[in-house]
């Protein structure tokens, strides 16, 4: 009963970083019908600026901010000098591309920050909180990771639902030449939306990094899950997205307890694959029929 | 060409390899251990190419997953030697490659729904999760320190017949080139056989146009299966090789890089031809040592040197995408077909639109202007 409880609560915590990174690729899928893979590395070097700021000494909130602004302008960047030129190619090209972007950076963070590993600090406590005389999993860190995930949530449904520029990325992402006709720059809604992304993907990347190590690689299987737990959720849908990964979060560390952790991405390989061929709208598809 | 070589294609092809083999020979026996053994690297990575360049490029499937289809023909051939007396190399490296074939059958099967970024992020997924199992199984498989793998002793006929023609004593290592080669240009003829055949025919009219092909008679899942398991198993045979020139069989030699790697190297050489494979598994094996040396010049230390050689593939690896998507060999052809329509100004018009042809289906493949589907 013990280990099934800190499993469910390990699994929650997991879950809401899976659940914001999926959150990121959603973002990107829907502006621009293109799976950002390179969304692991973007997250994993703007974690390494904050980790040189707060090595050199200033507080972690200031690293956290830095990091948060350094996606945005990295997203942005990505968009523009390099996503915007492959317009009208075939889909395989784009993958090729985000993953050239992945080799690239992943490169650029081992030649600047060196590969070893170095801790990251956490503004949280990192141990489980006492409930009479037992230790359960939930840790403030962890608190702290749920809410900031279901803050960047509420942020991202007022921005689409209650803004102008949110009903603008909406309208050029349901129909850019629509948008065009009525006056929207879509080529900025555009860069909006993968700068945002970029901004939740370094969130997924500074809540994973919290009190653990930090090496260029460290993403890579969270790039998986990600991209499973997006699935899971119709690739589409934002909330989707988040269902997912509490879902997914949950399952692998179920997998992770009971089974051994080596098999946690061999079990999202099972999950993913079982969700495309039988579900492959996602869990909460409404559309019956999808090419996946 | 077709003067010097024949018209026939098995002829061409065989010509070609017996040639390729002689050329193989003449570098092997020039060079010393060490250039033999980068030699031998680069024959496991222009096999692992070719499979994945005839899949993405005839077939227009994407697999990010063919690192642990070489983990698996790794496995295999060091778990069978393992043994004090095990079997000939090549039985070993025949079941490296079957056993490799039924993976990508398995695997193949659920990739034949997939389309696009989906059968990218499940193809991923795979590279990712399989250097995890031998972790998991760790009695069998050895852990995170892998198998170690002895290289049998050469056969005794095989070194008199090298020493015969050439007059020199056989090395471990120039013997691991000669497998390595040999199995190259095996592999290079059966599939450019494949892809000149009825079954590229398939393959292409799938890639460029899933209706018309099914219209035309075409199995849509059968050809995507048989592309998968073809591709996966030359990648099975590369493993094997990959176990015996590295001595070992380790997860951490087929982590997720080795698959990006093995994608950029053909997007460079040029999707979907053979001399683009050939071209990248080059690139895989002396850029390293190339890039290196110049960091080591500029005053990098060795560790973070070595991080310059996935650096430039990963920007070459754009730059092609975004500006020349045919890659090197791509666009050569692309550059003498121009040269031969101004020539004769009867085909230009024939190979504009070609090109415009080209520049609809994006990925470019073998050129075929015929491109019908027959059939057989």
């Amino acid at each position: 009963m013990q280990q099934l409880i800190t499993t469910v609560l390990t699994g929650l915590t997991l879950g809401a970083v899976y659940a914001a990174f999926a959150l990121a690729l959603v973002l990107i899928w829907r502006a621009t019908r293109i799976v950002n893979f390179a969304q692991a590395p973007m997250a994993m070097i703007t974690t390494y600026i904050a980790l040189v700021l707060i090595d050199a000494g200033m507080s972690y909130w200031v690293g956290f901010a830095a990091a948060l602004v350094s996606g945005l302008v990295l997203g942005a960047l990505v968009e523009r000098f390099v996503i915007r030129h492959l317009t009208g190619k075939s889909e395989i090209n784009a993958v090729i591309l985000t993953l050239g972007l992945f080799i690239v950076i992943h490169a650029l963070a081992a030649l600047i920050f060196g590969a070893r590993y170095r801790s990251f600090p956490a503004p949280f406590g990192l141990r489980g909180f006492q409930v009479g005389d037992t230790t359960i999993a939930l840790t403030g860190f962890g608190v702290f990771t749920i809410l900031s995930v279901v803050g960047v949530m509420v942020l991202l449904v007022l921005l689409f639902r209650g803004t102008d520029v949110g009903l603008r990325m909406r309208a050029s992402a349901f129909n850019q030449e629509m948008a065009r006709l009525l006056g929207v720059r879509v080529g900025r809604m555009l860069t909006l939306g993968w700068a945002l992304a970029a901004v939740v993907g370094s969130l997924s990347g500074l809540l994973i990094a919290g009190g653990g190590l930090v090496h260029p690689s460290y993403m890579d299987g969270v790039v998986v899950y990600g991209f499973v737990a997006a699935v899971l959720g119709g690739l589409d849908s934002p909330p989707g997205a988040v269902a997912g990964g509490v879902i997914l979060g949950l399952s692998l560390s179920l997998v992770s307890g009971y089974v051994g952790s080596e098999l946690v991405p061999l079990a999202s390989l099972v999950i993913l694959m079982a969700v495309l061929l039988v579900r492959p709208g996602g869990l909460f598809a409404q559309v019956r029929e999808r090419r996946v | 060409m077709d003067r010097l070589l024949g018209r026939s294609t098995l002829r061409r092809h065989l010509t070609l390899a017996v040639l390729g083999m002689l050329v193989v020979v003449v570098v092997l026996e020039s060079t010393g251990p060490f250039r033999n053994a980068q030699f031998a690297s680069m024959a496991y990575y222009g096999i692992a190419g070719a499979g994945l360049t005839i899949l993405i490029g005839l077939n227009g499937q994407i697999s990010l997953g063919h690192g642990a289809f070489m983990a698996i023909g790794a496995y295999t051939a060091a778990l069978m030697l393992q043994g004090g007396d095990p079997l000939p190399l090549p039985v070993i490296l025949l079941a490296a490659a079957l056993v490799t074939l039924v993976a990508g059958a398995v695997v193949g099967v659920a990739a034949a729904r997939l389309h696009g970024p989906y059968l990218a992020g499940a193809t991923l997924a795979l590279a990712v999760a399989v250097p995890g199992i031998p972790v998991y199984f760790s009695g069998t498989l050895g852990g995170e320190q892998g198998l170690n793998v002895r290289v049998p002793d050469i056969p005794p006929w095989f070194a008199d017949a090298v020493f015969f023609v050439t007059g020199q004593d056989m090395s471990r290592s120039r013997y691991l080139g000669y497998l390595g080669w040999f199995c190259l240009v095996v592999t290079f003829v059966l599939l450019a056989n494949l892809a000149r055949g009825r079954v590229g025919r398939t393959w292409r009219a799938v890639r460029d146009n899933e209706v018309a092909a099914e219209l035309a008679g075409i199995d849509l899942g059968r050809a995507r299966v048989l592309a998968f398991v073809v591709s996966a198993t030359c990648a099975g045979l590369a493993g094997g090789l990959l176990a015996l020139s590295a001595r070992i069989a380790a997860p951490s030699g087929f982590t997720l890089t080795l698959s990006l790697l093995l994608l950029s190297a053909i997007v460079l050489g040029g999707l979907g031809t053979l001399t683009g494979a050939l071209i990248g598994a080059a690139m895989l094996t002396f850029v390293p040592q190339l890039v290196t040396g110049l960091g080591q010049d500029l005053g990098l230390t060795d560790v973070r040197a070595a991080e310059l050689a996935p650096l430039t593939y990963g920007l070459v690896t754009m730059l092609v995408v975004l500006f020349a998507p045919a890659g090197i060999v791509g666009g050569i052809r692309a550059a003498a077909a121009r040269r031969r329509a101004v020539k004769t100004s009867g085909t230009s018009k024939e190979a504009r639109k070609d090109e415009a042809m080209d520049e609809i289906r994006g990925v470019t493949g073998d050129r075929h202007p015929g491109g019908g589907v027959r059939r057989g």
